[in-house]
């Protein structure tokens, strides 16, 4: 017979399979897609463009990952434990490009430094250069120029998520390392990163799935990566179930990330201690805060103000003409659709985060990373996905109330916003979900013990204990997810509904012509709305110190392993 | 009974929910490969004439897909497209039906439609050579053939290989050449490319104007848009930097693709999406394509704007038929990739 803990467990256990399977509907039936294909296209990929595919995505990668690393433990370093001009400033501001989209910025960036833009004319005005053939400049629509746009916007996930973890991480641990001898460095690459390692691994894992998933930087500087492959296999070779065969392949590259996340996750289980109240910066002089200044000082203005200056510009020289009730319709729709899919994405992040939390068996983890594999699918593929599972549906519901009550209703889901959002929750839970997992590993399983003893249900001791702790942990997946839904473009151009529009499809209908005088203002609100989450992002980071503290306080000693 | 016919009348209550959300009053819905700013001025011209509303989506990709998925319950009427082939997949799909129209019939001549009607030309465009003023003396270049001489290498710019309208040109070229030879075609070409393709057509004129290169392919239309933009200055002195130069008028002509549309087979407003295809053929709208978007109308007779006249004036088009071009679309795209055009 169950008891009642089993019954318990074997709820949760549904729970987390049903909402798992209902967003991985839409891989699957890509998957599916895959197993069909009208011809088989390997051997001629084999034998001509694959391998130029494999190695452009993997450079790509390989460069987004390196300078995402180094700019946001380096950064999310500095700010958090040394003491500098402008540190508190760069506290919050570093988030800022975050809210920049990649296109955007390559549009942005494209526009200053290609031949005819201000950047060469003033340097071939300055040099009396004549052409092109006079002078070396870096080629902005190139590799080098894709992972730098790439890498500026998406740093902010690895500095949010090792900021995050230097800040918790026990002043004492590392005073004690200093007290044996170690110098600061030693203490940072000893000490400091090896305790930061699993944020540092999420925070890189979305970083690259981003970069994967990547379609409008790298066609618009004609990097060809195998994303550029999906869509060419699909479009101009009408193989769909090529295309799904070489996007389910590249599932294998997320596989490999979300196994690295997870074992960066369990080989350290620490849970949160009372972070030093004394916390002690380095206090950096001379050139040394000259150097951090710099550092710091370069990503913000080269990831964000650079970008907001130029669009502003443009936004500004035409407000008038620009701005409209369409465009306010427009704006509003973004938000509309990007709060739910927020609100959706952090409710069944936070069930499926809670539910591996009770049942961290094998089954349940296995559908907790499926959950997650919606992040790794090219958009336009992906919305595909998204069409089949719901226009089934809807077809089916119409022919049985056809066969059985004469009335025809049409489509319910496919073509309205509800497939939008869903596309938006499948595409983004995995964001929702590893914020709310890693703020939930931090909670003491004694604290889990306790409740129950005292006769709570795993729902009330969610609802009354977890709940309160994980605040900062739902707001940061649902923020983030909140900014990932305004940028978010191919999906959205595929499955709006009849004369939709968001500000992304906006942006890109003019910015994709060249014009990017007309998409500017567009841009511009991405990127302002995208700021509000941004600013209560950074403030919850700082807000985690003194919350945890007080809400920990009583909690067991420090288990470090 | 009882619990029947009160279910029928809640479900009866929600399709009309839905239905004034996609079906109401007179409309028309639109999948549109097309971009917004090639097509919203001429549905305007039609709601104003004829009180039908039409809305639309628009999209790159994706959009025949959406229509196969949705199946007999899609709202959508008609589709838009900007190249042949995708008018050849959505035939190929079967997600069309015919219609027989007189007035179609009459406006559009035989080889810019389907011949059982599922699917009609409405506008044609030519594939130019564009080629500097400066750096390119007229007659030295006058034929696609002539591209891979190597006097031209890295002097010619273009758009990706696997964009529609560079493998129409390529299908032609094998329709005419046969596979060997334009590979062979397309390798000197690649040799001779000032840069990695990139960008649209435009900004290959831009190229062109910055000194980047001297000859690019691109459409005709973009001529026209370019030097009549006003909110734009700086692409009137990109467009005057060029000359235009159709290929090919000795021998076969110029290489021609359309702009179509097709009735979707289970179009919803069936009647009001074939006023729109007649609307789209007449004498207002063609004219409106060829002063407003600088296509070439395929109703005969339809009076060629100014702008067109001064700049392109008559010329030989290469009338080979579409769907042979595009039978040979995926022998092109094969051969992209072989040459490895785009990298």
């Amino acid at each position: 017979m169950l008891n009642r803990a089993n019954l318990s467990a074997s709820r949760w256990l549904l729970l987390v399979a049903t909402i798992s399977l209902l967003v991985a509907l839409p891989v699957l039936s890509i998957f599916w897609l895959a197993f069909f294909p009208e011809e088989n296209i390997w051997p001629h990929l084999l034998d001509t463009v694959l391998f130029h595919y494999v190695s452009s995505t993997l450079i790509l990668a390989g460069g987004v990952g390196l300078v995402t690393l180094i700019a946001g433990v380096g950064s999310a370093w500095l700010v958090s434990m040394c003491q500098f001009p402008g540190r508190r400033l760069f506290e919050w501001a570093l988030l800022l490009p975050f809210a920049v989209p990649a296109y955007v910025i390559a549009y942005v960036y494209t526009d200053l430094l290609e031949y005819a833009g201000p950047v060469q004319k003033s340097l071939r005005a300055w040099f009396g250069w004549q052409t092109a053939r006079d002078y070396w400049f870096p080629e902005i629509r190139s590799m080098g120029g894709a992972i730098a746009m790439l890498s500026l916007v998406l740093f902010p996930y690895v500095y949010m998520l090792s900021r995050a973890a230097f800040i918790e991480q026990c002043g004492s641990i590392r005073a004690a390392s200093r007290s044996l001898g170690c110098t600061p460095w030693q203490s940072f690459l000893r000490v400091s990163l090896p305790m930061a390692r699993p944020a540092i691994a999420v925070g890189l894992s979305l970083v690259l799935m981003e970069t994967l998933n990547d379609f409008g930087t790298v066609d618009f500087f004609a990097v060809r990566t195998l994303s550029v492959g999906i869509y060419d296999t699909w479009l101009s070779r009408g193989n769909l179930g090529g295309a799904a065969q070489i996007a389910c392949s590249t599932l294998i590259f997320v596989v490999l990330l979300i196994t690295l996340e997870r074992m960066g996750r369990a080989r350290q289980k620490h849970f949160v201690q009372s972070p030093n109240s004394q916390r002690e910066r380095y206090v950096l002089c001379g050139w040394r805060a000259g150097v951090a200044l710099l550092f710091c000082g370069l990503l913000l203005v080269a990831g964000f103000i650079i970008p907001l200056l130029v669009l502003g510009g443009y936004a500004l020289s035409n407000f008038s003409s620009y701005w409209s009730e369409d465009f306010i319709q427009i704006a509003s729709n973004s938000l509309l659709l990007s709060i739910a899919a927020a609100l959706v994405s952090v409710l069944l992040g936070l069930l499926l985060a809670y539910g591996k939390r009770l049942q961290p068996k094998r089954p349940v983890r296995l559908l907790v990373g499926f959950s997650k594999l919606g992040y790794a699918m090219p958009g336009a593929v992906l919305a595909i996905g998204v069409l089949i599972p719901l226009a089934a549906f809807d077809n089916a519901v119409d022919a049985f109330l056809r066969e059985h009550f004469d009335i025809s209703i049409g489509l319910l889901l496919s073509g309205s916003i509800f497939a939008i959002i869903f596309a938006y929750t499948v595409r983004f839970l995995a964001v929702s979900t590893g914020a709310i997992e890693s703020s939930l590993e931090k909670v003491t399983p004694s604290m889990d013990r306790a409740a129950r003893s005292l006769g709570r249900n795993s729902w009330q001791t969610l609802w009354a204990v977890h709940l309160p702790l994980v605040r900062t942990g739902l707001l940061t997946g649902g923020l983030v997810v909140f900014v990932d839904c305004m940028k978010e473009l191919p999906a959205t151009l595929l499955l709006r509904p009849f004369g939709f529009d968001t500000l992304a499809t906006y942006v890109y209908q003019f910015a994709s012509d060249e014009m990017l005088e007309r998409s500017a203002l567009g841009a511009l609100l991405i990127v302002l709305v995208g700021l509000i989450p941004v600013i209560l992002l950074s403030r919850s980071i700082g807000w985690r110190r003194g919350e945890e503290r007080t809400a920990l306080a009583s909690s067991e000693a420090p288990a470090l392993s | 009974m009882f619990t029947r016919s009160l279910f029928q009348k809640a479900i009866a209550t929600v399709g009309l929910i839905g239905a004034i959300g996609a079906n109401a009053a007179e409309q028309v819905n639109i999948y549109s490969y097309r971009q917004p700013f090639l097509i919203e001025p001429i549905l305007q011209e039609f709601t104003e004439k004829t009180g039908i509303e039409t809305k639309v989506v628009y999209a790159s990709k994706g959009l025949n897909e959406r229509l196969q998925r949705e199946g007999r319950n899609s709202p959508a009427d008609l589709v838009l497209t900007s190249n042949t082939s995708s008018l050849m997949d959505l035939l190929n799909k079967q997600l069309t039906q015919p219609v027989s129209s007189e007035i179609l019939e009459d406006n559009i001549p035989a080889q810019f439609r389907d011949k059982a009607g599922n699917w009609f030309g409405l506008t044609t465009r030519a594939r130019l050579i564009y080629a500097s003023k400066d750096r390119v003396k007229p007659g030295e270049i006058t034929r696609y053939e002539e591209l891979v001489d190597p006097k031209w290498k890295g002097r010619i710019c273009t758009r990706s290989g696997k964009h529609p309208y560079t493998l129409s040109l390529i299908a032609s070229m094998i329709a005419h050449h046969g596979e060997a030879e334009t590979k062979e075609w397309l390798q000197g070409v690649k040799a001779n490319l000032a840069r990695k393709p990139q960008g649209n057509d435009r900004a290959q004129v831009k190229a062109i104007s910055e000194g980047v290169c001297d000859l690019s392919l691109g459409n005709s239309y973009y001529f026209g848009k370019m030097i009549t933009n006003k909110e734009q200055p700086e692409q009137v002195d990109w467009a005057k930097s060029v000359n235009l130069i159709f290929p090919n008028q000795k021998d076969r002509g110029t290489h021609m693709f359309i702009s179509g549309a097709a009735l979707t087979k289970h179009a919803p407003n069936r009647e009001n999406a074939v006023k729109l295809l007649e609307f789209l053929s007449g004498a207002d709208a063609q004219y409106a394509y060829a002063e407003k978007n600088f296509e070439f109308p395929v109703r005969p007779g339809t009076a060629r704007s100014e702008l067109i006249k001064e700049y392109m004036g008559e010329f030989k088009e290469d009338d080979l038929s579409l769907t042979e071009i595009g039978s040979y679309v995926p022998a092109a795209s094969r051969m992209v990739d072989e040459v490895r055009f785009d990298f």
